[in-house]
């Protein structure tokens, strides 16, 4: 390690978290141009050139409220709560490699530093939702804990599908091994598993689970728990709570481009690698945008059911069969 | 014409049969109604206990009059008949010093409708509940009891349905006077 | 929400949960006290009565015919048809004789007005699933129905249009013509809300099988509308007790027998289709003629009681009015749909997870003033 390494680091995180901020202010944009759309009007237009300048506001508003902590509730854990979920995002950051380049550190247990980031929020929502002492709050801890616990085993069996394909859990050497045309990606690996599109499904419902995006929002569910464990947040609060979510999804979709959609690397052989890594980071956001709009929310054991049932059963065949394939091929 | 099935017409007359009824008393003589000169004439001639009705005229197929003990009665007979509970409501009769009990039942397949009355002292307004035959009565008879201070005796929830749970007096009655409300007249 | 802490109340630790006044799924100031054991429902116990605003007085203290606009306010979704049933009853009760115009024309309405209740609720009821593009959609055809009706009547919302006797004004220009092509771009709408919403995996999980209530319990409680027809009952008050120029119209009543929240939403579904089909045959059938009845300048219905029922979009609704042949009422009585549907939601929800409680509540299609009253 030289002397700049630090340094680097220390420059690299804080543009991470600069981009967590800007990308989570603008993904709101995003989101609410999208839905806009989706349901046929407008979406923002008033603050800046089509309500461009809207997340600012939005922001400039949250952080000018009141930060209320409702009577009897626990003030050190509720206060810890958005803290809590917050670093983690950011940490995970530093590990994702944009590019060949731009990546702060190259772990080579990166996949596994990432998931253990990535499953602090867990912590954080239980904990806010049990502090706040507020009954849509402990209903919404409750819900959040059993759906990350069902939903994290089939995401593992997947992705150790991944890594016995890779054979590394450094995130650069399983990016790396998708080198070239895309067909060189794993979700067309299809010599090694012939399911492979179906693991990429699979990955990608957990992962919408993993981040209480609709139609899996169990612990927001506003239609039955108000805003389940954000209920009682005001302010800056609810501000974080929200910037952690949205930094969670684009930690998850770019985990799927990483694992799945070969990372920087380009389909055509054009452009720089970051350009093609945020191009299908962002187009997988935008799925999940589409997918909340479109689909009402799932019933919690149905859920449930889905995961255990369904997910970690084939989850486990994909698995068996890519092990079989792998030794066979 | 009256749709109502000839058996249940027949049975209401054979259970429910013209008796002395100790309504409607003769009208107190009512000089300091507000209504003027026609008060004095009596409001209800007594009808029959139990007739047919045209639909098209009133919007209901039987017009039964029973006595307050016999309304539990009436409501079983409906009930074993497959009626469906409409409403249940009352109306003031100062005059005569009467609550009337309206209770309508409708049914379903038949498009029936039988309109079954009662009525009971003002002084003294109790009657038995419903809900045991039809729980959908239990919400009609709470409302009805807010509102006219009619006691339904036996009824597993009486309290306040509409009408807050520390409101005073009975809105519906003819005579209540609403309290001045002391935030706006001073 | 109760500031009480969240304590064990026995060996089956319930605990209180206030679903309302204000919440997101109770459409308005309607409060559910739910004894919760987790996410299941325990007991449930409606607290309602909180905008009332005691309609049946007003109803005693003013002239017959000065009561109208209230009736626009009792179901603020379906004014028409609530309207209707307050001037049939004192039609009835004076035997005035409608033009035939003005009968059609309230029909129209009427159906048109259905079809907007029915919007609202569809898409209200898949915000209450986690569902939000499709209240926009709806909201999208209903600003035309709107709008017709605005230019007809004057108001968007709480209508008081009719008249005892007729109607407050024939039908503006351009009416006809713009129903017609409401109508015709209104079909395959609807049959594209199908395609999105009701074949929906998701949404078919949530609803089927949820939330049974059958034709017994529907009678016990008196609840009537898409409830008892979702029973697998056809009783509809438009054939059960003609009213109007119904019973020289052509359509079907929809039932499906299922009993759950998903028969109770087929049969809203196929009720606008009818509903087109009503409009339809009645824009053809349109008579010319006046469309208001000689009609006493003071309004003297004789002594007795008189029912006049329609079916509102959520189901029966019968105004019983007592005349004592004096200009003012003895009493108005308004039996209101949503009074008898909810009042069975004590008994069918218990038992119930929480979600699935408000995907059954949400079929129920409560709009709480006409409640309250």
């Amino acid at each position: 390690m030289t002397a700049a390494e630090p340094i680097r680091l220390l420059l690299f995180l804080v543009g991470a978290a600069t981009f967590v901020g800007l990308n989570a202010a603008y993904l709101v944009w995003v989101e609410r141009k999208g839905a806009g759309r989706f349901q046929r009007r407008a979406g923002p237009t008033e603050v800046g050139y089509a309500g461009l300048l809207q997340p600012i506001a939005d922001a400039g508003k949250l952080m000018s409220k009141q930060l209320i902590v409702p009577p009897g509730a626990d003030r050190m854990l509720f206060r810890l709560a958005p803290v809590m979920m917050m670093p983690p995002a950011i940490m995970a950051f530093a590990i994702l490699p944009f590019s060949e380049y731009l990546v702060g550190i190259d772990l080579n247990v990166g996949l596994i530093a990432l998931f253990a980031f990535s499953s602090f929020n867990v912590i954080a929502v239980m904990l806010a939702g049990w502090s706040s002492r507020n009954k849509y709050g402990i209903i919404s801890a409750a819900r959040v804990v059993s759906q990350n616990v069902a939903y994290e085993i089939p995401m593992m069996l997947v992705i150790i599908t991944i890594l016995m394909l890779a054979g590394t859990l450094s995130l650069t050497g399983i990016v790396d091994q998708q080198a070239g045309a895309f067909w060189n990606w794993n979700l067309f690996a299809l010599a090694s598993n012939p399911l492979m599109p179906v693991t990429f499904i699979i990955f990608f419902v957990c992962m919408l689970s993993e981040t209480n995006r609709a139609p899996f929002d169990m612990a927001e569910a506003e239609s039955e728990l108000v805003a389940g464990a954000y209920t009682e947040y005001a302010g800056m609060g609810f501000g974080v709570f929200f910037m952690a979510e949205y930094a969670n999804i684009v930690i998850g979709c770019a985990i799927a481009v990483i694992l799945f959609l070969g990372g920087w690397h380009s389909p055509v052989g054009v452009f720089p690698g970051v350009f093609w890594f945020l191009l299908k980071l962002y187009f997988m956001v935008f799925v999940v945008i589409w997918v909340r709009w479109t689909f009402p929310r799932t019933q919690f054991y149905g859920l449930l059911n889905l995961s255990w049932k369904i997910l970690i059963p084939i989850s486990i065949f994909t698995l068996l069969l890519s092990a079989v394939m792998i030794k066979l091929v | 014409m009256s749709r109502c099935p000839d058996h249940l017409f027949e049975r209401f007359q054979e259970l429910f049969p013209a008796m002395e009824m100790d309504t409607p008393a003769p009208p107190e003589d009512s000089v300091g109604n507000e209504d003027g000169a026609d008060a004095a004439e009596p409001r209800l001639p007594p009808p029959p206990p139990c007739r047919k009705t045209e639909h098209a005229k009133v919007g209901y197929d039987l017009d039964a009059i029973v006595e307050p003990h016999q309304i539990e009665a009436a409501a079983k007979l409906l009930d074993a008949e497959g009626f469906a509970i409409d409403m249940v409501t009352a109306v003031d009769w100062p005059d005569a010093a009467q609550f009337e009990l309206v209770y309508d039942f409708m049914h379903f397949q038949a498009a029936t409708r039988v309109c079954v009355r009662t009525r009971i002292p003002r002084d003294r307004p109790e009657i038995a509940t419903l809900s045991h035959i039809y729980p959908g009565a239990n919400w009609h008879e709470r409302e009805t009891a807010e509102f006219y201070g009619i006691q339904f005796t036996g009824h597993p929830n009486p309290i306040h349905l509409l009408l807050p749970e520390d409101f005073v007096g009975y809105p519906l009655r003819k005579d209540f006077k609403p309290q001045p409300d002391p935030l706006l007249e001073p | 929400m109760e500031l009480h802490p969240v304590q064990s109340t026995g060996p089956q630790e319930t605990f209180v949960l206030n679903l309302g006044p204000q919440h997101p799924a109770t459409h308005g100031v309607l409060r559910v006290k739910l004894t919760m054991d987790g996410e299941f429902i325990k007991d449930a116990v409606i607290v309602a009565g909180y905008v009332h605003r005691e309609h049946e007085k007003m109803g005693e203290n003013r002239p017959w015919d000065q009561f109208l606009p209230n009736t626009g306010r009792i179901d603020y979704l379906s004014a028409m048809m609530y309207t209707h049933a307050y001037v049939g009853a004192i039609e009835r009760a004076c035997g005035i004789e409608v033009p035939p115009r003005a009968e059609y024309v309230r029909v129209i309405t009427s159906e048109l007005n259905r079809i907007s209740s029915h919007l609202v609720w569809w898409g209200a009821y898949l915000l209450d699933l986690g569902g939000m593009t499709p209240l926009l959609y709806a909201f999208d055809d209903r600003e035309k129905i709107l709008d017709l009706l605005e230019a007809l009547t004057g108001a968007r919302l709480t209508y008081c249009y009719y008249r005892v006797g007729g109607l407050a004004e024939d039908l503006n220009e351009g009416f006809v013509e713009g129903t017609r092509d409401f109508v015709k771009e209104f079909r395959p709408r609807l049959k594209m809300f199908r395609r999105l919403v009701s074949e929906n995996i998701i949404f078919r999980k949530r609803v089927e099988g949820i939330g049974i209530i059958d034709a017994e319990m529907c009678r016990k409680y008196g609840a009537t509308g898409p409830m008892i027809r979702g029973a697998g009952i056809p009783y509809d008050v438009r054939r059960a007790e003609p009213y109007s120029v119904y019973p020289e119209l052509d359509f079907e009543i929809p039932v499906d027998p299922a009993a759950d929240s998903m028969s109770r939403y087929k049969v809203r579904m196929e009720e606008m289709e009818q509903s087109l089909r009503i409009i339809e045959q009645c824009l053809d059938r349109l008579p010319d003629g006046p469309v208001m009845a000689k009609v006493p300048r003071v309004l003297k219905p004789p002594e007795g009681d008189f029912c006049y029922a329609t079916e509102a979009a959520r189901g029966r609704f019968e105004v019983r009015i007592v005349s004592t042949g004096k200009p003012i009422a003895h009493r108005v009585r308004l039996r209101t749909p949503c009074f008898g549907n909810l009042s069975l939601f004590e008994e069918a929800a218990r038992g119930m997870m929480l979600a699935d409680g408000i995907a059954m509540m949400g079929s129920l299609d409560l709009v709480i003033p006409d409640i309250d009253r």
